[in-house]
């Protein structure tokens, strides 16, 4: 997979990560994450090595994968309410208003199971909005979504980011912020 | 902070509980093959009292720790699959306080407790006499949390591999055979009109090592299968 690889990002950045499919964005996430330890080399967070930090780091991040982190059984405020338990208060907003916000306060009650593809990963992007985190790390957010539903999220990047908040994606589209600069990095060689 | 810790464990808890309660099937299954293990027994070596009586420790025992096993999968097979997992890895709680104890107490709840609230009917189908069934409860209420925190070393390590269900058996019945020898010794001194007190003070200190112990290893185990 990649090696030799190098960056740091500042408040208020945007970097998107390129890459084909297999050259490592998915890894190189995780590993930003602190679910994979790296082979060799060392992410920092403020100057000192996550894995050093733990649950100080873990504060600061939100990260969504391929996988939503969904439990179809439960509705989306019971989904929702799990990760407000498990953020601690963070002051972020509160989960009726970030269901209304992504368009979602229609299906209070079903179980999410019943929910589409589309919805599902706008609920799994909802839990960016209830907890205040600094770094947003998210894998292939917008790859599902219609195309109200993704310039609403590119709104949302452009308020964190307004915020001094960073953020790391994946995206085989384009990413088009009007109001920020996109740093991109190519994981292809 | 430690408040914040104290939230997320309720959270942990109280959706696992409500998870368990939307699939009552997942619950159910477990318990009926306790029952069913147990009534075939009767059926297997013949209605003789005193035959049934010198094997009921034994047979209630061994069929718990096999129901115990089983229902092992619902640990964190499913929260792994769905991504629900790795999301609460990555909470900033350190995750055997915040996250396994909760998962392990809550998968005790809706498996150990109602194997023991179903025991004494079983064992009265075996003949067991009255004067053992309250140490047949205390034997179990301490015997089967140590088979839940044990079963999440062996369920954590075998995340998302085929044939987990075989390989976490393997694992984990050979680190049951304790809690199965002094449970079963307990209830078969008490039985026989003997002191259980060796008995019930070393399943309490097993229950105790593994509190102690098993959600570190079990914490260890989940970050490598998640690696």
């Amino acid at each position: 997979m990649f090696q030799g690889l190098s960056f740091s990002l500042r408040a208020g950045e945007f970097l998107h990560i390129q890459g084909a499919n297999g050259s490592g964005k998915t890894t190189l996430l995780r590993t930003l994450c602190g679910l994979s330890m790296p082979v060799e080399g060392e992410i920092r967070w403020h100057g000192s090595a996550i894995n050093a930090l733990q649950e100080d780091y873990r504060r600061a991040l939100c990260y969504v994968g391929h996988h939503n982190g969904i439990q179809g059984e439960f509705t989306t405020a019971e989904n929702l309410t799990l990760y407000h338990g498990l953020a601690g208060d963070t002051g972020g907003i509160p989960i009726p208003e970030v269901l209304a916000q992504l368009g979602l306060a229609a299906v209070p009650h079903l179980p999410t199971k019943l929910l589409s593809q589309g919805q599902k990963r706008r609920l799994a992007l909802a839990r960016f909005l209830i907890a205040h985190k600094p770094l947003w790390i998210m894998d292939e957010p917008i790859t599902a979504l219609d195309v109200r539903s993704a310039t609403l999220m590119n709104a949302i990047f452009a308020a964190h980011l307004d915020r001094g908040g960073l953020i790391v994606l994946t995206s085989h589209q384009a990413v088009n912020l009007v109001t920020h600069p996109v740093r991109t990095l190519s994981l292809d060689t | 902070m430690s408040h914040h810790l104290i939230t997320a464990g309720i959270s942990v808890l109280q959706r696992d509980l409500t998870l368990a309660m939307r699939k009552p099937a997942e619950m159910a299954t477990p318990l009926i093959f306790f029952s069913i293990v147990i009534s075939l027994f009767p059926l297997g070596v013949g209605p003789e009292p005193g035959l049934l009586r010198a094997l009921a420790p034994g047979v209630l025992w061994v069929a718990a720790l096999l129901a115990s096993m089983l229902s092992l999968g619902r640990l964190f097979a499913s929260d792994h699959a769905d991504g629900t997992l790795e999301q609460m890895v990555l909470s900033p709680h350190p995750l055997a306080a915040a996250i396994i104890l909760p998962k392990i107490l809550a998968h005790w709840l809706t498996s150990g407790l109602p194997l023991i609230l179903l025991s004494p009917v079983l064992a009265v189908q075996l003949q067991l006499p009255a004067a053992a069934m309250p140490t047949l409860a205390i034997a179990l209420l301490l015997g089967t949390p140590v088979l839940s925190l044990i079963g999440s070393v062996g369920a954590a390590l075998t995340l998302g591999l085929r044939g987990g269900g075989v390989l976490v058996s393997l694992l984990v019945l050979p680190l049951y055979t304790p809690v199965l020898i002094f449970g079963a010794g307990a209830v078969t001194a008490s039985a026989a009109g003997l002191n259980t007190e060796a008995y019930l003070s070393l399943l309490g200190a097993f229950l105790i090592l593994t509190l102690g112990f098993v959600p570190w290893a079990t914490a260890a185990a989940l970050r490598i299968s998640l690696d």
